[in-house]
């Protein structure tokens, strides 16, 4: 070999052959090569997302349309929710990196605290994707509105609270002049969803026919998302219009003129696709942040318990790290293009 | 004979107090960097609507400044920026080179299935 001697090497550094190639350990360069094999798993994946929206030929959802809400505020703060989740996941790979760095300076304590904070950071941000998800889920208040004229419009704006449904016409469970209060936003996207409400009638599960009392909605504005006969994509209609046309659908006795949130067969944000990508994407990431949170706990361990004191240097603590770092990486990108673009 | 040619590798798995200031800083560069980057493409996303005349220019910003924090975080967070070149090379140019020619050999086929569809229906 050419060169010389630089700096000691302990033998455990060296691998069997006595030599280390590329100068790392063993276990630091398959680290490598797996998140290289990970890295093309999810850029595969982010491919394909990119394909199906290259050729998708209705509107593709739009990052700070579809993302605009914060817990217990509720709509109206385009991409803070997801800048937020950015934000906590890049802080604990800073925690990480900086447990990597007490660990070469065999900091026991150090490493302990830095790790600490990096697994309470990575359960933030699970809970914080749970939470993205169960919102995508549910969806908006309005759902996504088929038009008279067969286009397809988002709603935005301000939902009127229901007040109670009034009973009419007595079914099972409810007499006829009493005022239910209790399910009402779910049981009203139910029936709206399967034609169930006529005029302003809505018919539940037991028969039970009543009046909807609700507030005034604000601000209403509908965008179109797919073309009709007289309505085409990026249209914008607002205020009393865009009331009737909404209302003229939902409460028109038809089934599937409004879709609430998402499943797999259909959403309220765009193609179908885009609610599987999302599912499936995040979900992979989230799944890898799950095991990175697992894998820390387990190495942390090691560290309260002294195994790598004991074994001269924090490399496992390095190692987990990669691996970590890499999460945040991925994540980088699904931001961009979930997100953003 | 005892071999002596072996010997110039090393983990680098230790430092001083006073390397560890000299990275901690740069950490925190590093940490100031990236947050600044996330805020600024929050801000182009809020405020320059899709479709927008700058929009093109906004969304290639996106993906150039998505590069940049990836860049950072490979090369600082991971510590490939102080590995050995032959080890970055190794790791960095077969995934780019593969990604980039995926992109767009993907992207240019679903633009001209798209087209297709556009124009004889389906």
């Amino acid at each position: 070999m050419a060169g010389h001697a630089t700096k000691e090497i302990d033998a455990a550094t060296l691998w069997g052959g006595k030599i280390s190639p590329f100068s790392t350990s063993y276990g630091k360069l398959m680290m490598w090569f797996f998140l290289v094999s990970d890295a093309l798993t999810f850029g595969g994946l982010l491919v394909a997302y990119g394909f199906t929206r290259h050729d998708a030929q209705d509107a593709w959802p739009i990052g700070e349309e579809t993302f605009n809400s914060l817990p217990f505020l509720g709509h109206g703060y385009p991409l803070m929710y997801v800048a937020l989740m950015t934000f906590i996941l890049i802080v604990s790979s800073v925690t990480m990196v900086l447990a990597v760095e007490a660990g070469h300076r065999m900091d026991k304590r150090g490493v302990v605290k830095w790790m600490i904070a990096t697994i309470i950071g990575g359960f933030f941000f699970v809970g914080s994707q749970a939470w993205e998800w169960y919102h995508f889920i549910h969806g908006s208040e309005f759902g996504k509105v088929e038009l008279a004229d067969g286009s397809q419009a988002i709603v935005k704006g301000h939902f009127g609270e229901i007040e109670n449904f009034e009973v009419i016409e007595a079914g099972h469970h409810h007499k006829k002049g009493e005022k239910i209060t209790e399910d009402l936003m779910h049981e009203f996207q139910h029936a709206a969803a399967g034609g169930h409400i006529n005029g302003g009638v809505i018919t539940l599960h037991d028969g039970t026919k009543a009046m909807i009392n609700k507030k005034a909605d604000e601000h209403m504005e509908l965008i179109v998302k797919k073309d009709g006969k007289k309505y085409s994509v990026g249209d914008r209609i607002e205020g009393k219009d865009a009331e009737k046309m909404y209302y003229d659908a939902i409460y028109g006795g038809t089934a599937n003129k409004v879709i609430y949130g998402a499943n797999l067969e259909q959403n309220e944000y765009g193609p179908q696709q885009y609610g599987q990508f999302f599912f499936f994407i995040t979900g992979f990431h989230g799944f890898h942040v799950f095991s990175g949170v697992i894998i820390n706990i387990i190495i942390m361990i090691g560290v309260v318990m002294g195994i790598y004191h004991k074994r001269g240097h924090y490399e496992m603590v390095e190692k987990t790290g990669l691996y970590w770092h890499f999460v945040d990486l991925v994540w980088v990108f699904v931001f961009t293009f979930f997100y953003l673009v | 004979m005892e071999r002596d040619d072996i010997i110039e590798y090393s983990l680098d798995a230790h430092h001083d107090e006073e390397h560890g200031k000299k990275i901690r800083a740069t950490i925190w560069k590093v940490t100031a960097i990236l947050t600044a980057i996330t805020v600024l493409e929050v801000m182009l996303g809020v405020y320059i609507k899709q479709g927008s005349g700058a929009w093109p220019f906004v969304k290639w910003s996106f993906i150039i400044l998505t590069l940049l924090k990836a860049a950072y975080i490979v090369l600082v967070f991971m510590h490939l920026g102080d590995e050995r070149k032959s080890l970055k090379y190794v790791i960095l140019v077969p995934y780019i080179l593969f990604m980039v020619y995926l992109i767009f050999i993907c992207l240019m086929e679903a633009l001209k299935i798209g087209n297709t569809w556009m124009t004889y229906g389906g």
